[in-house]
């Protein structure tokens, strides 16, 4: 017998950016003493801490977790670090709610963070290694053909890309923790902005940010606590697939479609455009919303581009708004960027949104990627419990 | 608490350097001898986690390309630890209890020989104020055991007594590197190496790969003739300033033994992850172990140290005491963290 869990606490750093002056330590604790407000717990009333983040060369510490877990309250307790990738926060907050529906545990905490500023995120994603050649390409050079390769198969307008950015950067200004807020964003300015990996414009491309982002997940008997809504969580799912393989579509890859069918199956969704208010998705580069969308079923193949186009996406007027926080195109501490996707979605479905809240949103999708458009992450929470 | 057990277990040979081969290369005939063994296919696995360690290549998302060591398609149930890959077993054990998965292939590698492991390992110490001063691992442990010495927890021979017992059980262990008779006094003319530690008191650095596969009840039945049961498995961390840390005990594994209820009176064998032969007395004496429990029959972290696998070598071992009838209830323990800082202790069994 399984059981249900929910958000109850979600935290996050005040505004993700450079955030010189904050040890790691002080970093995510401000994001967990938030959550635990939130949840209106202690530390005490925490059974296990579930710690996530991306490459730990970002910050220069070999498996941070050791020298984390004693500020997060960890000491005595079980302490476990996930690593998948870009996926990894939203792995990190499966892994977190499987602590709960074991029955093993009541009362999780669990937290991701990147602070970037202590390094080089292009030299740390592409570092010359023992066995294998140096690329160097930094993400974007690892992503743009792949957005090429979008493009020629859609058939989409050039400009998708710079609505794409220019939407996100709209609903950022809605969001005080976006670091980037760009008042007077226009489709020209993104346009005019340098070209960095061709197609992919300056302005088209997430920025390098600190942060950190917490939740508390408890048991559904223990909801009471916090004096806000509890987000259920409906459904969770990841897959996984290699880097290359020659049969392999990285333009629409297998490992996706297979994360969403089993997490749409498991909530009892057939059409996610329809059914769910709004979606956090992992998009790092303008060009992944319309690729996502198709990936994910909010679109048939090569028609993800013409819900963009059309404001589908956008929290004016769209019937199924995506990003409304400003998304990973304004605000990318990588390793908590696929948690802050999964906790704005609770956040959504909680009415605890804000400036960026979608009206009356019952249900919500966050999604994190990862690697070579190669791990998947995935959950869907809801206002009401599960049936 | 549904049941799992230790299906299978293959491992590659511990080696002081593989040179050039990648972390693929190492894992394929790894996986391919553990699902042979259980009579499995690669479809046949729900879920898959592993544990490793990006420093150890130098290179960010080490772990990416090993997951071209599962094959292609279909797309796999997949996790990932940056820790050692008990924990990797410990997420997926989770994953058991969620009643999502019916079998599990967990895997650990890592490469050490590349860097100067001491010293990628003192990278993990608090920035800001230990890391600074560049502790390596093995003088932090010489700190520990100095203070045990003094403490009178143990004697500079009851190390050397460890150390040869590893390498005798060693001998009948085809993976292990460090292997062979010796006498205890022999090993105490030999000079020290950072005090009180020689040379032998430390494991070696190995490269290498580890892959284990757990099942559920029913297909655990199936699979193996006499699977090892798990039959309660925790972990525990403990504080990283080391001045605020008793070193000359293990509180957590104390902790942990606890929550499980260990009689440490009652177990044929205990496979426990000790890097240094101090560190395996300070364990032994936390967990009340007797003369009745055969420790490290594998030879232990002493004769071969696969870090990132090192671990979860001690659940294989363990239940290969199991499978083998040589044992009815065993315990895996595995660490992480400079001076013991966080361990995790499992209870297996036959029955």
């Amino acid at each position: 017998m399984t059981e249900q869990v929910a958000v109850i606490g979600v935290g996050q750093t005040a505004r993700y950016r450079s955030k010189l002056s904050v040890s790691l330590a002080g970093l995510v604790r401000e994001a967990a003493l938030e959550a635990l407000a939130d949840a209106g717990l202690g530390w005490q009333d925490i059974d296990a801490l579930v710690i996530g983040k991306a490459p730990d060369m970002f910050e220069g510490v070999v498996m941070p977790e050791i020298m984390l877990a004693e500020a997060l309250g960890g000491t005595g307790k079980p302490v476990i670090r996930v690593h998948t990738a870009g996926s990894v926060g939203g792995s990190t907050a499966i892994v977190a709610a499987q602590h709960i529906r074991s029955g093993q545990f009541d009362r999780v905490l669990t937290v991701c963070f990147e602070k970037q500023s202590e390094s080089n995120a292009q030299w740390a994603l592409s570092p010359s290694t023992p066995f294998r050649p140096h690329f160097n390409s930094g993400a974007g050079g690892m992503f743009a053909p792949v957005i090429r390769d979008y493009m020629r198969i859609s058939k989409a307008p050039e400009d998708i890309g710079c609505r794409v950015a220019v939407k996100d950067r709209q609903h950022a200004c809605r969001n005080p923790r976006a670091q980037l807020q760009l008042n007077d964003i226009s489709l020209e300015q993104v346009q005019d902005s340098p070209m960095l990996w061709e197609p992919v414009r300056f302005l088209e491309a997430c920025p390098s940010s600190d942060g950190a982002c917490a939740m508390v997940m408890v048991n559904g008997k223990h909801t009471g606590s916090s004096a806000n809504p509890p987000a259920w969580i409906h459904a969770t799912s990841m897959r996984s697939e290699p880097s290359f393989y020659p049969w392999r579509n990285e333009v629409d890859p297998a490992a996706g479609r297979d994360c969403a069918r089993e997490l749409y199956q498991k909530a009892g969704i057939r059409d996610p455009r329809k059914e769910l208010d709004c979606a956090e998705i992992y998009v790092p580069f303008s060009w992944f919303e319309p690729i996502w969308l198709e990936n994910l079923g909010f679109a048939e193949k090569g028609e993800g581009w013409k819900l963009t186009l059309d404001g589908a996406t956008h929290i004016d007027g769209g019937d199924i708004p995506w990003n409304c926080s400003g998304g990973v195109l304004s605000s990318n501490p990588i390793g908590a960027s696929g948690m802050i996707r999964f906790a704005e979605a609770a956040l959504q479905v909680r009415g605890m949104a804000g400036e960026h809240q979608v009206a009356n949103a019952r249900k919500a999708m966050g999604h994190a990627y990862g690697g070579h458009n190669q791990f998947f992450a995935m959950w869907i929470v809801g206002a009401d419990k599960p049936v | 608490m549904r049941d799992v057990a230790v299906v299978s277990y293959a491992q590659s040979p511990a080696q002081r350097d593989t040179g050039g081969t990648t972390d693929v290369e190492m894992l394929v005939p790894v996986i391919d001898r553990a699902l042979a063994d259980a009579q499995l296919t690669r479809k046949e696995i729900d879920f898959i986690c592993s544990g490793s360690c990006d420093y150890l290549a130098g290179g960010a998302f080490s772990f990416v390309m090993a997951v071209d060591a599962l094959g292609a398609t279909p797309s796999a149930q997949e996790s990932h630890v940056e820790m050692d890959a008990a924990w990797a077993l410990y997420e997926a054990w989770l994953k058991f209890q969620c009643g999502e998965i019916d079998v599990a292939l967990i895997y650990g590698f890592g490469k050490s020989a590349p860097g100067d492991l001491p010293d990628v390992l003192s990278l993990q110490l608090d920035p800001y104020y230990t890391q600074p001063l560049w502790p390596d691992s093995i003088s932090l442990a010489a700190i520990q055991a100095q203070m045990a010495l003094a403490k009178g927890c143990f004697t500079e021979r009851d190390m050397a007594e460890v150390v040869a017992a590893s390498r005798r059980n060693a001998i009948h262990n085809p993976a292990a590197q460090l292997k062979g008779e010796f006498d205890a006094s022999d090993l105490l003319k030999e000079e020290t190496f950072v005090s009180p530690l020689r040379k032998h008191d430390c494991c070696p650095i190995t490269d290498g790969c580890s892959v284990l596969i757990l099942a559920s009840a029913e297909k655990a039945r199936a699979l193996c003739e006499r699977p090892a049961w798990l039959r309660g498995i925790n972990h525990r961390m403990e504080s990283h300033f080391l001045g605020t840390r008793d070193l000359t005990t293990s509180t957590s594994t104390m902790k942990a033994a606890g929550t499980l209820k260990l009689d440490g009176d009652k177990l044929d064998v205990a496979e426990l992850y000790a890097p240094f032969s101090h560190q395996q007395l300070i364990l032994q004496q936390s967990l009340k172990l007797t003369d009745n429990t055969r420790v490290n029959p594998s030879g232990g972290a002493l004769a071969g140290h696969v870090l990132m696998a090192a671990g979860l070598d001690r659940f294989g071992a363990a239940a290969r005491e199991i499978w083998s009838g040589r044992a009815d209830r065993a315990l895996a323990h595995a660490t992480s963290g400079p001076c013991l800082q966080q361990n995790m202790l499992a209870i297996l069994e036959g029955a």
